[in-house]
């Protein structure tokens, strides 16, 4: 069947998504192929990104075909383990595309979060393919925009939204442990499958395998000069949070074996003058990759990301313990509240953990990624300055959302920061 | 810091295109002139016709003369803070309040050109172009809208606009001319509204030595007056405000030299 079948059949509207994903794939060829010197492993998460809305749906379907069922979520604070050790399938499903904003704009105000907006348009103008093949859609409180445009959603049913406390004390922990809990238990009874110790401990293992596959991956970044852009480690991250995990892992680590024969051999992708520069913030989800692009098309490279497209989705690890049902739980849902979102009051976490990345990854200054309307990370980004200001890291805001319109704004900030940088005092 | 022979900067801004000449370290002459349509033709032109060393382009029109001509590109920030350093030695914080956006640039004592910028959103308020569209609305030049506000103040109560907004400040203007508000107190209060803008841009650095405007707003006395107060600071008007930048251009290219 052709994918305008496929697509028809799944009764959306095909014209219409042409034209969203002509808009992206321009954009995937101007930004991400139109660099140079790429490695040639790459083609796969090239694939990845491609193949998001058709041979991934596809896969999906044949699986539900056979039984599974299907999840999409919407954050990384989403244990993946306990949908995976069911037999179903999580699927980010995140807008990172300008063109079906205008298509929430029909019911949302104008004043809300792109990803949350481009997200939401792409389920109004019946244009994901994913959304008529989803069995269960699973929200989190991280945020006033995801809330309340849950609830707006879950008014149709199959919608479960995970509430994620806004501390980190005893309370804090009890609550969310007792939302895995009820998490476990929506899914089980969605999947009519009781879960195993078993397939929960392989489940942590495939989840760990990925994380550990990205965190190799990342240590290349911190080579004098990387064999990857950040760009390039961006569409990788972005497959990560759509792939079969099991495969996603093997051609990763395939990837990281380029990777570091291209060490070796000393094959880097920006030269050893380039700027290396964190972005710490918002994620970057499938169909963005403006800020990147606009970074390392000034000369400078990305070598750090420390957003949910970064460092917050893997770093650490669930513990591997096989102590029974309810210590695993409690071990994954350990794991899941280390995350350091901008949600979470206090948040020093997260500015050791800016401090931590930035030596570590020997960056010469970090640009902080702030979506349009997203408050937390807006005002968060008062103390992360700060922070890095007292360790000596130079840092730049950049607020922006998914239009192409303030480019020349946005570059000539760039731009400024990078000759700010410059050791010797000169302009680039 | 600079070389033998002529070294031009450019600054190719939204409204006005800039020309600074510096020969053996000493400004030699500039020019100032509209950008609009047509505007590389112009420069190259400008420039066929001098004999000069090298030339560095800054300003929203840097690519597009550097894909024309041989010059070297810098931001209009680094531009800014060289140009500034250059008219005036003690500065410390440079305010360049332009054609279509502000920004504020720490110089500080590192080694590199500056230490810290501020910009404006990405829209008109708290720049040049506002209180053009403005003066346009009350029916004054750039030089009488200025001088209005400058008279304005003796009479009447004092207006204070709520919108920073262009498009909202514009149907603020046109209620107040309609409730036959003073044409004078009206410029004073968008006056106001830019400083205002251009303020917590400004508040945000500790800043020693000299608070610098460039940019061509720095020509409007009454601009200067209401920025000064707000901060709370002398305001220095360096020579020629508007060329600044062009000069700071010029500063990079004679590196090259």
């Amino acid at each position: 069947m052709s994918d305008d079948l496929f697509l028809r059949d799944l009764g959306l509207d095909v014209e219409l998504h042409h034209r969203f994903f002509d808009t992206i794939e321009r954009n995937f060829q101007k930004t991400v192929l139109a660099q140079k010197g790429r490695p040639a492993r790459l083609d796969y998460f090239d694939g990845v990104i491609r193949n998001a809305h058709g041979e991934r749906v596809r896969e999906i379907a044949a699986r539900r075909e056979a039984g599974d069922k299907f999840v999409g979520t919407f954050c990384v604070y989403v244990p993946d383990e306990i949908v995976l050790a069911l037999g179903a399938i999580p699927v980010a499903l995140c807008g990172g595309t300008a063109a079906s904003i205008p298509y929430a704009e029909k019911m949302l105000p104008r004043d809300i979060c792109p990803l949350v907006k481009s997200t939401l348009g792409l389920a109004l103008s019946n244009t994901c393919p994913y959304g008529p093949i989803e069995d269960l859609a699973v929200g989190e409180t991280t945020c006033d925009a995801k809330k309340k445009t849950w609830d707006l959603l879950a008014r149709d049913g199959g919608f479960h939204v995970l509430e994620v406390p806004q501390k980190k004390g005893p309370r804090d922990r009890e609550l969310w442990h007792d939302e895995v809990l009820q998490f476990k238990a929506r899914l089980e009874e969605l999947t009519g499958r009781t879960l195993e110790p078993a397939k929960l401990a392989e489940a942590v293992r495939t989840m760990n395998g990925k994380r550990r596959a990205l965190a190799r991956l990342n240590e290349f970044r911190k080579e004098s000069d990387p064999p990857i852009s950040g760009l390039d480690a961006l569409v990788v991250m972005q497959g990560a949070l759509v792939d079969e995990p099991l495969r996603f892992t093997e051609r990763l680590e395939a990837l990281n074996d380029e990777l570091e024969d291209r060490v070796r051999r000393g094959v880097g992708v920006a030269g050893r003058r380039a700027k290396r520069i964190m972005i710490s913030g918002c994620p970057s989800v499938m169909g963005n990759w403006k800020l990147h692009a606009l970074v390392e098309s000034a000369g400078a490279i990305v070598v750090c990301d420390e957003t949910c497209t970064g460092t917050r989705y893997y770093e650490n690890l669930v513990a591997e313990t096989g102590d029974g049902l309810e210590a695993q739980l409690a071990a994954l849902a350990d794991r899941y509240l280390r995350i350091e979102c901008s949600c979470f009051s206090p948040n020093d976490e997260r500015l050791a953990s800016v401090v931590r990345l930035a030596p570590e990854f020997r960056v010469d200054g970090v640009v902080q990624y702030v979506l349009q309307y997203c408050h937390t990370y807006n005002i968060e980004a008062v103390a992360v300055a700060a922070a890095l200001k007292e360790a000596g890291v130079p840092s730049l805001k950049i607020v922006t959302d998914y239009a192409e319109e303030d480019t020349g704004q946005l570059r000539l900030r760039v731009d400024a920061f990078l000759e700010g940088l410059l050791r010797d005092g000169g302009a680039a | 810091m600079t070389g033998p022979g002529r070294v031009l900067g450019l600054d190719l801004g939204s409204r006005t295109t800039k020309i600074a000449e510096i020969v053996a370290g000493v400004l030699d002459r500039f020019e100032v002139f509209d950008t609009g349509p047509g505007s590389l033709d112009r420069v190259r032109a400008r420039l066929a016709a001098k004999d000069y060393a090298v030339a560095a382009a800054t300003g929203y029109g840097r690519f597009l003369v550097n894909a024309h001509l041989d010059c070297r590109i810098v931001t209009e920030i680094t531009a800014c803070a060289l140009g500034a350093r250059f008219v005036r030695p003690a500065a410390g914080l440079v305010i360049d309040v332009g054609g279509q956006d502000s920004k504020v640039i720490r110089l500080g004592d590192g080694p590199g050109p500056f230490a810290d910028f501020e910009m404006n959103d990405r829209c008109a308020a708290g720049t040049g172009r506002f209180l053009e569209v403005m003066a346009g609305h009350l029916g004054f030049s750039l030089e009488e809208f200025g001088r209005a506000a400058g008279e304005a103040g003796q009479a009447g109560e004092p207006i204070a606009l709520s919108s920073m907004c262009t498009v909202f400040a514009e149907s603020e203007v046109i209620s107040l001319l309609a409730a036959g508000r003073d044409r004078k107190a009206i410029a004073l209060a968008l006056h106001r509204s830019v400083a205002d803008r251009v303020y917590p841009l400004a508040a945000r650095f500790d800043a020693d030595g000299e608070i610098v405007l460039a940019g061509g707003v720095a020509l409007n006395p009454s601009f200067v007056k209401v920025l000064a107060e707000k901060l709370g600071r002398e305001v220095v008007i360096p020579a020629h405000p508007q060329i600044v930048t062009a000069v700071g251009a010029a500063l990079v290219a004679a590196r090259e030299s």
